[in-house]
């Protein structure tokens, strides 16, 4: 046994004490969790020893532990252990380490009630003080009800250290196990009056938090709080005070009178600051939301103090150079405007001075007051401010906020305090200006809301979105403002929809349909397609009036040449109206050519105004029968358990007002999972199209996105449009006309006065004019209960249309596929009239009669010297063919593949029969030795007409381009690079003269035609890449300045590379 | 007042305190949550912040950040007077504390803290009166432990 203890005593000499391990951790920061976890190996054999010094350093590391995060749960026992010590040293580390580590659900609690019993009632005043200490922390209701008597009994020790820890967690009791309330309420009520101050600030501070869970219960004390509020000079227990009386005061409406006097003086005597805040706070903003739903009752104490005298309190409180009070005065400001909106409107000039603080917060929390400050009289100046802020707003999100605010300002409550809709339009067109803001969908949407509620303000619109539209490479000039670029959706739609009111339409028409539109989202696009159209009807309108029919021609020629940009969109939508209005306008300039007068019924297309749907219009729709809205599609899940958990109200109405709808993590995970399962379900499901990327997406961003650096334009020269409006003037122009109409009033009530002499005349005269006083320079349509019935009828009409308008373009589309299947060389043939009427730049149709036939020459990337030709063959005449033949001749380079057994001259029976007008496709390999050269084929095609029975004969040529064996391969930029580091290739360059065209089409034309990729693209210079079948590489590098295209290009093989070059020359001389 | 915390500029916790029963996992989100936001702020900025739905007071004295979670009708001003006792009381504790202090000696921090403020409310307002327990306390930790010392080292001999 000896040997034992002095074993244990040697050992303890070398076990780290808990300096020891926190110096280890600092200086094992490499290895922290490394070391810690060895420390927690040592740790664990100390607390196997009997030696309990040994055991309570051992906890007490574990302490620190626990602090750093580590779960230290399997201890507890250990800890219980060190509790149960007789010495107060180790005593106090068990229970703080208890404090620390315990919490509800930790099963030895159980084991300690009778511990934790013998140290409060320990001779020693610090051994039961550190148990209530420690019981504060970790109460459960088990050891409330177990240990509320005792606790009790502490309340009236001797000590007064004692009584005040005893009262204090009294109230952990009580929320633990309610039943102790009413036989210890008595006693806590005596303490009120307890001698020392320490114990009679303790019980306020219970009671204080007890009544604020349950006030009626407490009313019988105020007289007691009352003489405490008078005579306590304590600031801490005041607050207490002041803070039961408001939530009693909705209660007892008697005792708001009584509290007038004291409260007043406390507000002008003190110079605690926090207890001024607390009366400004608690008397004016509790009171006013009181636990219980008695307003009207709780009116009583505040009508009785004026507002003002908080508010200049407050006033002092913003003033303040300390951050800390400026913060909360704005945050009570906020809740007193709520009742009194005039009497903190007066301090505007403070609230617009915060808003130039540093501090976020506060600018923020100034920014929520302005909100509900606004009027009709100030508004504008309001906004003005802020505009200002926004110019200078530093960090985007602030900036965000700020442009939030002001159209929240602005918008609130239907446009109630906006007088003048231009200047509203102009401040929104000047929101559009600011930088890389993500709001760019609420500014669209508050400019259509306007320009269809405001029917006044349409002209003003139009003109501010036409000049918008006019300018738009202002907005989608910096990739990073791409944002913004939500608001030519509205421009778009406005002058499309109202053009009536556009001064110039052929220039919107114009601007519209410019080449770089191809640049903007999707659906952007798709409304500018469909508002070109409404356009176009308004512009042939006015042109068909006059005596000169050809504007009317070049107008549609300028659709017919601009619209084929749009049919090539990757959008569906784009393409889809595209190609309809394409057809529509093509329609229409052949009856113009004939002379017919078409502008009535094109515009007839859009006629009908929309209206906006009343918010209340689903009422109207009847239910269904048999439909029951209210019964469960999927029965709802079982409650959770968690409420039967939840103990008895005996606080009654545990207000769950602060309790917000937490989110449960299960259901997120649940969430992810069924997102997952979906994508998984489309990923396997043919028929999901997956989201389309957006047009412009299609060559600049396809092989390797993330390689290509996007370099931002630094634009330091503010983006002031010129010619467009600027909202001050607004200002100066509003109050020049509230001037004008107060002047007008002044007469009438000069004259009225006049006419009433013999009156009192004591009116008050033309003082500050009053809010009705103003009235709007625009009426909004608010449209509330009725919907329109025109406006559903409308609709319906806009529909159909629509469809009809959509069946036929399906019809149409059908040759929309050819422009796109083809590719490759081009080759006339005798006797062969080109079909289509819009000649694509490299379109490949021949046709013959009575045969069209196209084809496609595709090289075969498995084997590097096949190539695929397919032929698409289309009976154009009115009889049966059949028996068709293909035959080329062979020459040394190239050879038809035909099937074994056949002589080098036989011909390959194409495996189908045509009937009149139908056409089909076959195909045909051939074999091709050197591909550095383009080659023609001559080549025959026999068929027997079946009425004639005859073989009729056709020849035709296939052009093997060079192009041709080229294959699209994405390629990236740091591949690229090494690949013209390699010194292999052979350079050679062409310039194109005279190319008209913007450079991303350019692009995409060589892309599309000579199956190039993009691997980088910077401002007006490029770099493309491709490979042919057999290997050879073929870098391009494209510049472009004024008309000048210079293509500078490299390559394996140099005679290739001159091929492909002046395949691409060609391609560009035609268009 | 709901808990408080006391971390340093780099986000180590150095006190935690609980007024509120929370499992570990609770605690340790809210923690690293809070020490986020709290550092993430410039120290121009006020010392409130609404997180969740209480609000937070935090302070900075040197390298060490005292941030205490208080109810929506608690009074933010008073918080900041109970965390700036606090740091008084540490300070004429240890005699100009430092963060290494608190490091080496956080169950003394907890003990102060426990003498102050009891289940969330201040319990103390007097400084003196709250050195004084500590003192005794210390005192009565020091003679036993002297006791103990001397208890077990004849044995040793």
């Amino acid at each position: 046994m000896a040997l034992k203890i002095v074993k244990g005593s040697i050992d303890r000499m070398f076990d780290k004490n808990l300096q020891d391990l926190v110096r280890g951790i600092r200086n094992h920061k490499e290895d922290e969790a490394k070391y810690i976890s060895t420390c927690i190996d040592e740790i664990k054999q100390e607390l196997k020893q009997d030696n309990i010094a040994v055991k309570a350093n051992a906890v007490c590391k574990l302490t620190y532990l626990q602090m750093l995060g580590y779960d230290v749960s399997w201890a507890a026992f250990n800890i219980v252990e060190v509790m149960s010590s007789s010495k107060f040293t180790y005593k106090r580390i068990g229970y703080l380490a208890a404090s620390q580590c315990f919490h509800e659900s930790t099963d030895v609690i159980m084991l300690t009630t009778n511990q934790i019993r013998k140290d409060l009632s320990s001779p020693n005043q610090y051994d039961t003080g550190v148990a209530l200490t420690g019981l504060s922390c970790f109460v459960t209701p088990d050891l409330a009800r177990d240990l509320a008597n005792d606790i009790m009994t502490l309340m009236s020790h001797t000590k007064p250290y004692i009584r005040k820890k005893a009262v204090l967690i009294m109230y952990k009791v009580f929320l633990k196990y309610p039943e102790s309330l009413r036989p210890a309420f008595p006693r806590l009520k005596e303490k009120l009056e307890d001698p020392d101050p320490g114990v009679q600030s303790a019980a306020v501070n219970v009671i204080c938090e007890l009544a604020r869970r349950n006030p009626k219960n407490y009313l019988s004390l105020a007289p007691l709080f009352f003489k405490l509020m008078t005579s306590s000079t304590n600031n801490w227990v005041l607050i207490k005070i002041i803070k039961l009386f408001g939530a009693l005061t909705p209660l007892e409406p008697r005792l708001g009178k009584k509290l007038i006097e004291p409260l007043t003086n406390l507000i002008h005597s003190t110079s605690a600051m926090s207890l001024l805040y607390e009366c400004v706070n608690t008397v004016y903003i509790d009171v006013n939301t009181p636990p219980l739903p008695s307003l009207s009752l709780s009116l009583c104490l505040y009508l009785s103090l004026p507002p003002q005298l908080c508010v200049q309190k407050l006033r002092i409180l913003i003033e303040d150079s300390d951050q800390n009070l400026k913060y909360l005065g704005l945050l009570a400001m906020s809740k007193i405007l709520k009742t009194h909106p005039k009497s903190v409107q007066s301090h505007k000039d403070l609230i617009l001075q915060c808003l130039d603080d540093k501090d976020e917060s506060i600018r923020l929390r100034a920014l929520d007051l302005l909100y509900g400050m606004v009027s009709k009289k100030n508004l504008m100046e309001i906004v003005k401010k802020l505009m200002l802020h926004v110019d200078k707003a530093e960090g985007t999100t602030y900036r965000d906020e700020l442009l939030t605010k002001i159209i929240d300002i602005c918008s609130q409550s239907n446009y109630q305090y906006i007088t003048n809709f231009e200047w509203y339009i102009s401040i929104l067109v000047e929101l559009t200006r600011l930088e890389g803001t993500r709001h760019g969908h609420l500014i669209a949407s508050q400019m259509l809301d306007v320009a269809i509620r405001v029917k006044a303000i349409r002209g003003f619109a139009v003109a501010q979105m036409a000049t918008l539209l006019d300018n738009a490479h202002l907005l989608t000039g910096n990739m990073q403002r791409m944002g913004i670029c939500e608001v030519l959706y509205a421009a778009a739609w406005i002058c499309g929809e109202f053009s009536e009111h556009l001064e110039n339409p052929m220039q919107t028409l114009e601007a519209m349909l410019r080449p770089k539109v191809a640049t903007l989202p999707g659906h952007i696009q798709a409304v500018y397609v469909q508002n070109a159209a409404k356009l176009f009807a308004t512009v042939l309108k006015s042109q068909e009036g006059n005596t000169d029919s050809t504007a009317a021609q070049e107008t549609s020629q300028l659709m017919i040449d601009r619209l084929p940009l749009f049919v090539q969109s990757a959008n569906l939508e784009v393409q889809e109206r595209a190609s309809c209005i394409l057809q529509l306008v093509k329609y229409i300039q052949k009856l113009q050519q004939k002379d017919v007068e078409v502008a009535e019924e094109v515009s007839a297309l859009f006629a009908g105004e929309l209206n906006p749907v009343a918010p209340k219009a689903q009422k109207k729709v009847p239910v269904p029968e048999g439909l029951d809205l209210d019964s469960w599609i999927n029965e709802p899940p079982s409650e959770s358990e968690s409420e039967d958990e939840q103990p008895k109200a005996i606080f009654a109405k545990e207000e769950p007002k602060h309790s917000r709808p937490r989110r449960e993590e299960v259901d997120e995970k649940e969430l992810a999972k069924r997102r997952e399962a979906r994508k998984q379900e489309q990923a396997n499901n043919p028929f999901y199209i997956k989201a389309s990327p957006s047009s412009q997406k299609v060559y600049q961003e396809a092989p390797g996105v993330e390689h290509i650096p996007v370099v931002q334009i630094d634009l330091s020269v503010p983006l002031k449009v010129p010619g467009l409006p600027m909202s001050d003037q607004y200002v100066k122009l509003e109050e020049e006309r509230r001037q004008k109409e107060r002047a007008e009033k002044k007469k009438k009530e000069k004259k009225k006065r006049k006419e009433k002499r013999s009156g009192r005349g004591k009116k008050h005269d033309s003082g500050p004019e009053s809010e009705e006083d103003i009235t709007p320079a625009h009426q909004v349509d608010i449209v509330t209960e009725e919907m329109p019935e025109k406006s559903s009828k409308h609709k319906k009409k806009k529909q159909k249309k629509e469809k009809e308008e959509k069946e036929k373009k399906k019809k149409k589309k059908h040759h929309h596929h050819h422009h796109h299947s083809d590719g490759g060389g081009e080759e006339a043939v005798q006797n062969g009239t080109v079909e289509e009427e819009e000649p694509l730049p490299v379109s490949v149709f021949f046709c013959f009669l009575p045969l069209t036939k196209v084809y496609d020459i595709q090289g075969n990337l498995q084997d590097g010297s096949q190539v695929v030709v397919s032929v698409i063959f289309e009976n154009k005449c009115d009889s049966f063919l059949k028996s068709m033949e293909f035959n080329v001749l062979d020459s040394l380079n190239s050879k038809l593949q035909r099937p074994e057994g056949s002589g080098p001259h036989d011909g390959l029976t194409v495996p189908f029969q045509l009937p009149p007008g139908v056409s089909n496709e076959a195909r045909f390999v051939f074999t091709v030795q050197s591909i550095i050269m383009p080659q023609k084929l001559k080549g025959t095609l026999t068929f027997i007409v079946k009425d004639s029975s005859t073989h009729e004969k056709l020849d035709f040529k296939l052009h093997f381009t060079c192009t041709s064996y080229l294959i699209t391969t994405p390629c990236y930029s740091d591949a690229f690079a090494k690949l013209l580091e390699s010194g292999d290739l052979k350079c050679s360059s062409v310039r194109l003269e005279g190319v008209n065209m913007p450079f991303h089409h350019l692009l995409a034309r060589i892309c599309f035609h000579h199956h190039f990729s993009v691997v980088e693209r910077i401002d007006s210079c490029a770099s493309m890449y491709s490979r042919s079948i057999q290997g050879h590489h073929v870098c391009l590098l494209v510049k472009v300045s004024a008309q000048t295209v210079s293509i500078d290009a490299k390559c394996d093989e140099p005679t290739l590379l001159g091929n492909v070059l002046d395949e691409i020359k060609q391609t560009f001389s035609q268009c | 007042m709901q808990f408080m915390l006391l971390f340093s500029r780099q986000g180590k916790l150095r006190l935690q305190k609980w007024y509120v029963p929370l499992c570990d996992k609770e605690k340790k989100k809210i923690t690293r949550e809070l020490v986020q936001t709290v550092l993430a702020r410039k120290p121009k900025m006020c010392s409130f912040l609404e997180w969740r739905d209480l609000k937070i007071v935090y302070k900075r004295y040197a390298s060490l950040y005292f941030c205490c979670a208080i109810e929506d009708q608690d009074n933010e001003l008073i918080t900041l007077e109970i965390i700036h006792r606090y740091v008084e009381l540490l300070d004429k504790y240890f005699g100009s504390v430092c963060e290494l202090d608190i490091i080496f000696n956080f169950e003394k921090a907890y003990f102060i803290l426990d003498e102050f403020l009891l289940g969330g409310e201040a319990q103390e307002t007097s400084k003196k009166n709250v050195l004084k327990a500590i003192e005794q306390a210390d005192l009565l930790q020091e003679c036993k432990t002297e006791k103990h010392e001397s208890f077990v080292n004849p044995s040793c001999i």
